[in-house]
């Protein structure tokens, strides 16, 4: 119930005047929160028991983790950072990958990153398409970091043996990539429908830039792939003009892009791409290889 | 954050002070004091006080400086700070052959080792390089514009140092991160590939400095730290080799008589130029720690500590030149409220490092200074000082560097509280 009361506190503000990508989003979010809280008091006098956890399905209903769209990378955080890769503990993310007494045979590693990991729909498809490879999510938002953990474990109770190599952590990707990863430990970065960040003085808050790609193309292994998608058409330039500029990324042939099976994901696994298509909207992805700089 | 800090920063504008710096020429041919807005140099060749010449009316600096520092090869100093400019002197001329603009304030400055690069430091993480390329000396360069080189994700910079052998660039910031960059080929152009990330701090960074020997040329990184530790690093892998506790023995000195203290914040470090000893400043310290550091078994251990007896002297920053084994020390603080203007510090000489007289290090009485009276009175500001200002000093500093650079921990009854006034909640009431 106070969850339910708590996303109430967001006004539900209706500026059907908007023009901007980000404001039609935001009045769709609205909409659907208001319609939301109508549907939410109706289920709320039907089930009293456990409200957070679907009756049909057991998986968390993403109702009760509503949160705010945005939140500020450049505000100092709050939450427990590893002070360096060796502090970050594996077991409590995939217990049946590595137990903690194996943790100093560090062979297993985490080779997948979602950057803003959203409600995890990415990870959730790329877990049983790559069983054996540990991936984590990371998102700031604490809400939605709750959610997926939640939807995670409920997965893995569906689904025994299933779900066991992905995690999520919360955590400002913008600053603290290099305290999760050594360098070019990763393969596959993902930065699936980012804050577009309009404005040209909130331009740095936007998680691609030429300096982040700096800290990206370290946490990757060379011919490590970074994936970029965005329904923001000038975010989407801005992504491509970044990457293309970086000396340490390439762009990838359009057959290797054909022969990826991730590709399709992109506009196809996440909650946001799904809404992109089905408001018949057109989105722009980047997808580029890490490469040695000439020298 | 930026809201947060304007802030802050307009309810902490009080006691918003920069700390005295120190630096030294490398072969000791002068001597250069920062503090406020004011920069002293006294010479030593002509035993006498410089004054400085730059062709821009007014004040040098508008507001205080920040960072300063000689070239490798002793013949440009950069001086840079809160009024948003970078300024670049030849110390043959003491003439300012060049006034960089820097977007925000700049917190660091470092040259490269063939003194052809100049790099600075902001707020708001972003490095800077600004090419020297066609000074020969003599003639100003004009119009010189600073490009970006590499950021950290919008993290205060607290300092920056290039590696012995020039093949890095290393930068730390208040989020416990030490950046070990490639300087490339063409700066100009960026510097995109990082060698390594030095990871163990539990606080923000506030120095650091290379230890090497003609045994080893590559040398090893030490950091000091918000969480009074120094730290030996490996570069190339950044892995932590070493740690030594500094604060634990500096609050040894300080308990005696005073409520404990916990976490005494390293402020400077200062490497001898043999590689073996390293000087540390810490806050509320009166005097410095002493480590020498064992290069061979890549040790740190703490030698003694030197206490400034019968004045109240906590240095603010620490200075060496790499030819004389003298250790320079300041004490002192801008615009503090109450005291004159220009302010006073207090300079103090450390001498007695030599391996062939291994007596103690003793401190240098006034009148034992090379240039006597006439140093003092340029670099303090008066031959005499009352000691009591210093220690407020101290304090002043102290406060402004735990507002500047540790993170603010709020209860969640006041983070809710917080929320409730941010201002894009204001504007809609």
């Amino acid at each position: 119930m106070s969850a339910a009361v708590e996303g109430g506190c967001i006004e539900p503000k209706l500026n059907l005047n908007g023009s901007s990508a980000l404001e039609s989003r935001a009045v769709d979010f609205h909409l659907r929160l208001h319609l939301h809280h109508q549907l939410a008091e109706k289920a709320m006098l039907e089930n009293e028991a456990n409200p957070t956890l679907s009756k049909s399905t057991g998986l968390p209903r993403k109702r009760f983790y509503r949160a705010r769209a945005h939140s500020n990378p450049l505000s100092d955080s709050h939450f427990p950072v590893p002070t360096s890769p060796c502090h970050v503990n594996l077991s409590l993310h995939f217990p049946q990958f590595c137990s903690s007494s194996d943790q100093i045979d560090s062979s297993k590693k985490i080779q997948f990153a979602d950057i803003g990991c959203g409600f995890g729909g990415l990870l959730i498809s790329l877990s049983t398409l790559f069983p054996d490879t540990l991936m984590i999510g990371m998102e700031l938002r604490d809400k939605v970091t709750e959610y997926v953990k939640e939807r995670i474990l409920a997965l893995r109770l569906a689904n025994p043996g299933q779900y066991q190599n992905i995690s999520v952590v919360r955590t400002n990707s913008m600053k603290y990539i290099p305290n999760f990863f050594e360098k070019g430990q990763l393969s596959k970065m993902f930065f699936l429908f980012p804050d577009p960040h309009f404005k040209e003085k909130n331009h740095r808050r936007r998680v691609i830039s030429s300096h982040l790609l700096d800290e990206y193309a370290y946490a990757l292994g060379v011919d490590g792939i970074i994936y970029t998608i965005t329904d923001v058409e000038e975010l989407g330039d801005w992504m491509k003009a970044c990457l293309e500029s970086h000396p340490m990324f390439e762009a990838i042939t359009e057959e290797e892009l054909e022969a990826d099976p991730v590709v399709k994901l992109l506009s196809s696994a996440t909650e946001e791409s799904q809404k992109v298509a089905r408001n018949g909207g057109q989105t722009f992805q980047a997808v580029y290889r890490r490469i040695m700089p000439a020298t | 954050m930026e809201e947060t800090l304007t802030e802050e920063g307009e309810t902490n504008k009080d006691i918003e002070v920069a700390p005295a710096l120190i630096a030294v020429h490398p072969t000791q041919k002068s001597v250069a004091v920062a503090v406020g807005s004011d920069l002293r140099v006294f010479d030593f060749q002509g035993v006498s006080a410089v004054s400085l010449v730059d062709d821009t009316s007014g004040p040098f600096h508008k507001d205080s400086i920040r960072a300063i520092r000689y070239s490798a090869d002793g013949n440009l100093f950069v001086s840079a700070g809160d009024d948003k400019v970078v300024k670049i002197w030849s110390t043959d001329s003491w003439c300012c052959i060049c006034t960089v603009p820097s977007e925000k304030r700049v917190s660091a400055v470092a040259l490269s080792n063939d003194s052809l690069y100049v790099c600075f430091a902001d707020k708001f993480g972003v490095v800077w390089v600004v090419d020297l390329d066609g000074f020969d000396g003599n003639q100003m360069l004009v119009n010189k514009k600073a490009a970006p080189l590499l950021a950290h994700y919008c993290s205060i910079i607290t300092s920056l140092e290039f590696s012995p052998d020039g093949r890095f660039v290393i930068s730390a910031d208040r989020d416990f991160k030490i950046r070990v960059t490639v300087f490339p080929k063409k700066p100009l152009d960026g510097a995109h590939e990082i060698q390594s990330f030095c990871l163990g701090h539990t606080e923000f960074v506030s120095c650091l400095d290379f230890v090497f020997t003609s045994d080893f040329p590559q040398g090893f990184l030490v950091s000091g730290s918000g969480d009074s530790t120094v730290r030996l690093w490996d570069i190339s892998s950044g892995s932590l080799l070493d740690t030594c506790e500094v604060g634990a023995k500096a609050e040894l000195l300080e308990s005696n008589g005073k409520e404990e203290e916990c976490n005494l914040a390293v402020t400077d470090l200062c490497t001898f130029p043999d590689g073996t000893l390293i000087a540390v400043a810490a806050q509320s310290l009166q005097g410095i720690v002493l480590l020498s550091c064992d290069l061979s078994t890549r040790t740190l251990s703490i030698t003694r500590v030197v206490s400034i007896m019968g004045e109240a002297f906590i240095p603010t920053s620490l200075g060496m030149s790499s030819s004389a084994r003298l250790l320079w020390m300041v004490t002192g603080v801008s615009n503090l409220h109450g005291f004159v203007n220009p302010p006073l510090v207090r300079v103090r000489i450390i001498s007695g490092f030599e391996k062939s007289s291994p007596g103690d290090p003793t401190i240098l009485e006034d009148n034992e200074i090379l240039g006597g009276d006439k140093l003092l009175e340029k670099l303090q500001g008066s031959v005499s000082v009352e000691e009591k200002v210093f220690l407020a000093a101290a304090e002043a500093v102290k406060t402004a560097m735990s507002n500047l650079l540790v993170k603010k921990q709020y209860s969640t009854e006041k983070r809710e509280f917080r929320k409730r006034t941010r201002n894009d909640r204001k504007t809609k009431q």
